[in-house]
């Protein structure tokens, strides 16, 4: 009995943040998870943080219909993301496709780590040779010198 | 060497200054929704009239071989900016003769034709969009929505929301004559 409750309570929570209504449901189990999967990957054009899986919108019902429609239409993945991207633009995609007005934003990382990488060392490698700066012989010999003739004084 | 990196703060709050100036423009809305449509033809759709308007229903036919540069207008009875654009698109279509198309996004066709009874009907032709579908076509993200296409149909400026301020509707305007401009 625990064990069904805790099942229904999973099951309810997990339903929770989708938007999803019953009678969008597909029939087929695999099928729908595609849907699933390819809703959370869409922008609400409305509520711009948010996906159509889990938007209120009309807007993002309507579109969560048209995923839905063509997947059991035969669409791939890809060809259901292209058909919405060809009407409202890659900005729909939660992760923006590799293009070259995308390459400052998928490069941007990796260039400012490496930027950082390259400065802590040049400055480590600077501070490492000033300590390990010795003495030249001559300073010795003076600084010898110098320090007897203190000692002397005394 | 050191010569360079005593620049490099410089170049460093240069960098950020420019980013800053970019992204702080007022002008600039971050949450504007790019039209994929601009320079490309309109899209595929085919609207039945709306019971009681009076006026044809809208297709893509309807676009591809206009007289002048027109307007389409995605309206709404339910949307409150659209009565506001409503009296601004009135004045246009009255004093400038511009051809002005609407498409009836999930509207009632009966609320539709009274709102127009009511506010009168300023469209040569009006679709109905009951399910949307050729909403998500036109890329439409919310009403009201407004295109200009030229003489060939192609959609030459998108305007989101209602065309109420002065800026908007010389913008509105500009597009206009360009798009004259370019087919004479």
């Amino acid at each position: 009995m625990r064990h069904l409750i805790c099942a229904v309570l999973f099951a309810v929570v997990a339903t929770v943040a989708a938007a999803v209504e019953p009678d969008e449901i597909l029939d087929d189990p695999a099928l729908e998870a595609r849907a699933r999967g390819l809703s959370a990957e869409l922008r609400c054009v409305v509520c711009q943080n948010e996906s159509i899986d889990s938007s209120n919108a009309g807007v993002a019902r309507d579109l969560r219909l048209l995923v839905r429609e063509r997947l059991v239409a035969g669409d791939t993945d890809q060809e259901v993301l292209d058909y919405i991207v060809a009407r409202y633009g890659d900005f729909v995609l939660f992760r923006p496709p590799w293009k070259p007005t995308t390459y400052a934003l998928w490069l941007a990382p990796a260039v400012i780590f490496l930027g950082g990488a390259i400065g802590v060392t040049v400055a480590l490698r600077g501070r490492r040779q000033r300590t390990g700066d010795a003495l030249s012989e001559e300073e010795t010999v003076e600084l010898d010198a110098f320090l007897s003739r203190q000692g002397d004084g005394q | 060497m050191a010569r360079f990196l005593i620049a490099l703060p410089v170049v460093v709050a240069l960098v950020i200054g420019a980013a800053f100036f970019w992204g702080l423009d007022p002008d600039r809305d971050p949450g504007a929704v790019p039209t994929v449509l601009l320079s490309q033809p309109a899209p595929e759709f085919d609207l039945p009239p709306v019971e009681g308007a009076g006026v044809p229903g809208l297709s893509r036919a309807d676009l591809s071989n206009l007289e002048r540069p027109a307007l389409v207008n995605v309206f709404a009875s339910w949307c409150v900016p659209c009565r506001a654009e409503h009296a601004v698109l009135t004045r246009l279509v009255q004093e400038e003769g511009v051809p002005l198309m609407g498409l009836n996004y999930k509207d009632k066709p009966e609320d539709a034709a009274q709102w127009l009874r009511d506010l009168g009907n300023p469209y040569d032709r009006i679709g109905s969009d009951l399910s949307g579908r050729a909403g998500i076509e036109w890329g439409v993200s919310g009403v009201p929505e407004t295109f200009v296409i030229d003489t060939a149909g192609t959609v030459v400026y998108r305007h989101v929301g209602p065309i109420v301020a002065a800026d908007d509707l010389a913008r509105v305007r500009s597009a206009l004559a360009a798009a004259a401009g370019a087919a004479s």
